[in-house]
């Protein structure tokens, strides 16, 4: 169990769910709140990162990546998904790419009084492309990732997991287990 | 300059057990052979081909993964050569079919088409083997000792546009198989399904 604060997401749950669903790949570009949870990626041998310039961009590589029988995450921010609309249809949507998308929800409060539009649109984007999304905030939220990727399984799609993490916590240092 | 269809016809003879992942060139490609490791998905978005054909090439390293991708696709995600270098899959050979044109949309120029240089770009971006072919006869010399190359390889493929002028809704569509078939029967031919 981890020793974080109640109200985080600690990178370390993040990285052992991908390694309890089987990820191969991580297909990903960096937003404000990873770079502790890229370490820890970064030191996996298991794990290959593949590091895009532009997120619609990781969505024709999962694509080709499971097509040739990986089983791809794709990690990127809000924005970069808003980006990616056409490429979501066409690529993972319309291949029937059952890949999950961990998205952090930049701007995100949980009063909903927002600051910064690009919470302001991120549900009401996923609502437009009909995309299943599991909201986690902190590590007692950490199942719902492998509902997602159950979920992407069973509708043969992708399901967005939105890191809706205020305080930050993939910028925190990986926590000591209980 | 050259013409797609013969080019591809002689890529044929010595595509070997590659995946080949058609691109714009599919139209051509399709009556020539549509099994399994023939992938032509159409236009799912565009833009993303070189991306895919990289997934492929690196979820399947013991394979040769041949890409026909074209210049309008590219432009759109120059920064996908940044990532195919970096990830330097020895595997994938990335042709693109340069026509110069947007040829399904009428035929209007891509940007400043005739003084891109793309191998240039290729090679900024970390290829260490990249080429270009307007000349039938020299592609043909060079294809077979190209396909031994180590990849990454890119290779510009200067192409007489075939310009599309028909509407949408008028036109012979060429695939046989939907883009998700196309996939899933690429799964079952690697035994993955």
């Amino acid at each position: 169990m981890s020793d974080a604060s109640p109200n985080v997401l600690s990178p370390n749950v993040v990285h052992e769910k991908m390694k309890e669903n089987g990820v191969t790949d991580v297909v990903w570009l960096p937003d404000s709140e990873t770079n502790w949870l890229y370490l820890l990626m970064k030191s996996d041998p298991d794990l290959r990162l593949v590091g895009v310039s532009r997120e619609g961009h990781a969505c024709s590589v999962a694509a080709g990546l499971y097509a040739g029988g990986n089983k791809p995450i794709i990690l990127i921010q809000n924005t970069g998904m808003m980006e990616s609309g056409d490429s979501i249809r066409g690529w993972l949507k319309g291949l029937n790419v059952p890949v999950v998308l961990m998205v952090g929800y930049r701007g995100y409060t949980r009063h909903g009084v927002n600051k910064d539009t690009a919470a302001t649109y991120t549900e009401r984007f996923l609502n437009a492309f009909d995309l299943q999304y599991y909201l986690v905030e902190s590590d007692k939220d950490a199942d719902r990732i492998n509902i997602a990727f159950e979920e992407a399984q069973r509708r043969q799609g992708p399901v967005v997991v939105l890191v809706a993490d205020e305080f930050h916590g993939f910028t925190q240092a990986p926590q000591a287990k209980g | 300059m050259m013409d797609t269809a013969e080019l591809l016809e002689f890529f044929m003879q010595h595509r070997g057990d590659a995946i080949v992942i058609p691109g714009r060139g599919g139209r051509h490609w399709v009556p020539l052979t549509d099994g399994p490791f023939d992938i032509p998905l159409g236009d799912p978005a565009m833009g993303g081909h070189a991306g895919f054909g990289l997934g492929v090439a690196l979820a399947q390293p013991e394979r040769k993964v041949v890409l026909f991708d074209s210049e309008g696709d590219i432009l759109m995600s120059l920064g996908m050569l940044v990532t195919i270098a970096e990830q330097a899959p020895t595997n994938l050979i990335h042709f693109i079919l340069d026509n110069g044109v947007y040829a399904t949309t009428g035929g209007q120029p891509v940007p400043n088409a005739e003084n891109v240089d793309y191998v240039a770009i290729a090679r900024g971006s970390g290829y260490e083997r990249a080429y270009e072919f307007s000349d039938l006869e020299d592609f043909k010399r060079e294809l077979p000792s190209l396909l031994n190359e180590m990849g990454p390889v890119f290779v510009r493929l200067r192409v007489h546009p075939e310009i599309q002028n028909e509407a949408i809704g008028n036109r012979r569509p060429w695939r046989k198989r939907t883009g998700d078939q196309v996939v899933a029967d690429l799964r079952k031919g690697l035994d993955l399904e």
